[in-house]
């Protein structure tokens, strides 16, 4: 087990932090899953943290100009370069420190923030770079699914059926035709110290993931599941619902690998049918029964693979 | 004073990189800038060099790292090519929009397809509008002095833009010349340690990279386009002070007998050399030849560049890349526009020749200042005129 680890004793509701690195009065529409989760991602990393940031909806929300949301050193750059821009950070931190230039026992946490498209596909390559450099950084990836802040298009990661302004159902098509890009496996392919999922309906949760992959010497990768009540057609109060609903129906499972090992974070005993979880979201309005019940059998199986991963 | 030494230019630029201290290098390897970044790599693999080294896994990245690496307030190079650069393209703008005064050396190939690793210079001319203070290196020495001094221009808290040195691949980069490498003291009293005024630092939280509404994006880039325009002064005075401490004077503009020159060939770079043995030949037999280039390319020397032509009745101007379509060479058109409202300017004869790593001789050289010459009563009927290439 790594050291830094076993010493954190955890976020509870007694100890949350009071800090808020990234302030309110950003422009994002109600409801917004990657606000909400970004928010408690920073709360849980403090304020001793330089964010690099790709462009995507959080970029645009928080820092329209003269305005930022930001109470922490932030910088955007690009698109699909967030985390060549942490490999820089950090790089410059260490070389600073040994120069004098920077106080030597001062930690400040890296991170990259990025949404599904910027992660999972322009940007996979500076990720993958990245990861296997070993940059001491955080990688968070608000996947909310698709290219929100150009207009709902599909990405990578956007799930099987799911209706978007790139992959519209119609006479030849479901909607997105792919499955989903399963992007924290290809973090732990890396052989990085950590990786998880986590999911703004458990706050602790993902404050606890978040603050783990700070601690950890080296590269770690959080997987943020984040509803976008204006890209699923949602309501913007159901959010954390249905980022409930996404675990308890195994669609999205909570889970963390420490050096290579599965832990199931949360052990889906009872599972919801998927169905439940479709049905909620007009994205998948026009799924038939045959299509719910191919979406339930590949749920059911991924999540099996994760169980026995997590056996081994 | 430091000592002269026999030395490829790469090695070369590699040590005054280590002379300048640099913090980060972040860099991917193309053909032929590999020979300074395989240097860098063993000058901080051996210790002699006590910075970040990034093997980026492209020039995407190394650029992108090494924004990243310069925002957060640490010196930085990084070096690229042809391929390399054009891969560079999209973050190339973001450097001198967020003042992030990065240091690139780029060793000039032409630029697929047909791929070639050889020289000429359509890498750089397809960034001219980048932003960026970019300058020309003729020979060794000038591109280790350049490369010193391009740190001190770029971090100068009233530049804060990104430079770079252009030298060609090959033809510069891989020969040995004999090049005077300063004293490390020498170096720390002309270039003092980085410290830019606003950095990513959680002392102090900053934000960078906003968005841009409409209603401020064209008053951010004339603020832009100002400060670059006023780095002028700044690189005028650090060249001063470097003629001062070295003895090696550098211009806006480099003129080579031009006083009474009828004919002057204007060509950036390092072939400059191969034009002056030229010249040489040419004023033997009479001939009133002279030879002018751009030091400085980005800003445009538009002062220092029209008093050098005000007297020339001919200007050659000898491009090294191509504009498809367009109405002359990349410098060619450039000049043209820059001489067009002047009071007094030379006629402009623009070829286009050396593309792709094609020779260009002492001949080829005397040749088109023949041609120019011819052009000193006609006007010449043709936008350009390719030179060295074959017809069948
Ligand atoms: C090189 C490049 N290509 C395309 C774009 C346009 N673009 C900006 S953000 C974006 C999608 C962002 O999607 P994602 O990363 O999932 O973030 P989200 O907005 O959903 O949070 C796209 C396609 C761009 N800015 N740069
Ligand atoms: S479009 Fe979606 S992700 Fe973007 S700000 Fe709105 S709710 Fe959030
Ligand atoms: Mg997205």
């Amino acid at each position: 087990m790594i050291p830094e680890l076993t010493k954190f004793k955890g976020f509870s509701i007694k100890n949350l932090p009071k800090e808020e690195p990234l302030a309110p009065g950003h422009r994002a529409c109600q409801g917004c899953g990657e606000i909400l989760a970004l928010r408690m991602a920073m709360k849980a990393l403090g304020t001793d943290v330089i964010v690099c940031n790709a462009t995507g909806c959080m970029e645009i929300v928080t820092s329209p100009f003269p305005h930022t949301s930001w109470r922490v050193p932030w910088i955007h750059i690009a698109f699909e370069n967030a985390a060549a821009v942490a490999s820089g950070v950090e790089a410059a931190l260490k070389a600073l420190k040994r120069h004098g230039r920077f106080p030597k026992n001062r930690h400040v946490d890296v991170v990259a923030v990025a949404g599904d498209g910027g992660t999972a596909d322009i940007g996979l390559q500076a990720l993958s770079g990245a990861l296997e450099r070993g940059h001491d950084f955080v990688y968070i990836c608000l996947d909310n699914e698709a290219y929100m802040n150009t207009g709902v298009q599909r990405s990578s990661c956007t799930p099987f059926g799911a209706m978007t302004t790139t992959s519209p159902p119609g006479a030849r098509s479901i909607g997105q035709m792919t499955w989903k890009k399963n992007v924290p496996q290809i973090a732990v392919a890396h052989g990085i110290p950590y990786v998880a999922t986590a999911s703004p309906a458990f706050f602790l949760d993902l404050m606890n993931k978040v603050k783990k992959a700070a601690l950890v010497k080296g590269p770690a990768y959080v997987h943020i599941y984040a509803p976008c009540p204006t890209g699923w057609g949602t309501k913007g109060e159901d959010s954390i619902k249905l980022a409930r609903l996404a675990v308890d129906t195994k669609v999205f499972p909570l889970y963390e690998v420490i050096e290579g090992k599965y832990y199931l974070t949360r052990k889906v005993t009872k599972p919801k049918p998927v169905e439940e979880y479709l049905k909620a979201q007009r994205r998948f309005r026009h799924l038939t029964p045959e299509i719910i019940e191919e979406i339930q059998r590949r749920v059911d199986a991924e999540y099996e693979r994760l169980v026995k991963l997590s056996e081994l | 004073m430091g000592k002269r030494v026999a030395k490829e230019v790469s090695i070369a630029i590699a040590d005054a990189v280590k002379l300048a201290r640099a913090e980060v290098i972040a860099a991917y390897p193309i053909t032929p800038q590999t020979h300074i970044v395989e240097h860098l790599s063993e000058l901080v693999a051996n210790g002699e060099l006590d910075a970040e080294y990034i093997t980026v896994e492209s020039e995407h990245s190394a650029i992108s790292a090494a924004l990243g690496a310069v925002a957060t307030g640490a010196r930085t190079f990084t070096s690229t090519s042809a391929q390399g650069l054009a891969l560079m393209h999209e973050i190339l703008f973001i450097a001198p929009a967020l003042r992030l005064p990065v240091v690139m050396v780029v060793a000039n190939r032409a630029l697929s397809a047909p791929i070639s690793i050889w020289n000429d210079h359509s890498d750089i001319m397809a960034e001219r509008d980048i932003g960026w203070i970019q300058l020309w290196a003729e020979n060794g020495q000038e591109a280790v002095d350049l490369v010193i001094q391009a740190f001190r221009i770029a971090e100068d808290r009233n530049v804060m833009f990104p430079t770079l040195i252009n030298i060609d691949g090959f033809t510069l980069s891989h020969v040995i010349e004999p090049i005077e490498l300063p004293d490390q003291e020498e170096v720390d009293a002309f270039l003092p340690p980085f410290k830019p005024k606003y950095k990513l630092d959680p002392r102090k939280p900053l934000t960078m990279g906003p968005v841009g509404v409409p209603e401020i994006y064209f008053e951010a880039k004339k603020a832009q386009d100002e400060a670059f325009k006023n780095t002028r002064r700044v690189i005028l005075r650090v060249w001063k002070d470097w003629a001062k401490r070295f003895g090696r004077e550098y211009n806006p503009v480099e003129t080579y007998r031009t006083e009474d020159a009828e004919v002057v060939l204007l060509i950036n770079g390092s072939q400059a050399e191969t034009a002056m043995t030229a010249v040489d030949k040419m004023r033997e037999q009479g001939k009133k030849v002279g030879l002018m280039r751009f030091r400085l390319w980005r800003p445009f020397p538009i002062q220092e560049f029209r008093k050098a032509v005000s007297k020339i009745p001919v200007l050659a101007v000898i491009d090294r890349a191509l504009t498809p379509g367009g109405v002359g060479g990349p410098v060619g058109t450039e000049v043209r526009s820059a001489l067009y409202n002047a009071a007094r300017r030379p006629r402009v004869v623009n070829f286009i020749a050396g593309l792709g790593g094609r020779d260009v001789t002492v001949e080829d050289f005397e040749e088109m200042a023949e041609r120019a010459a011819f052009y000193l009563k006609k006007r010449p009927k043709e936008a350009y005129e390719m030179i060295g290439v074959r017809e069948s």
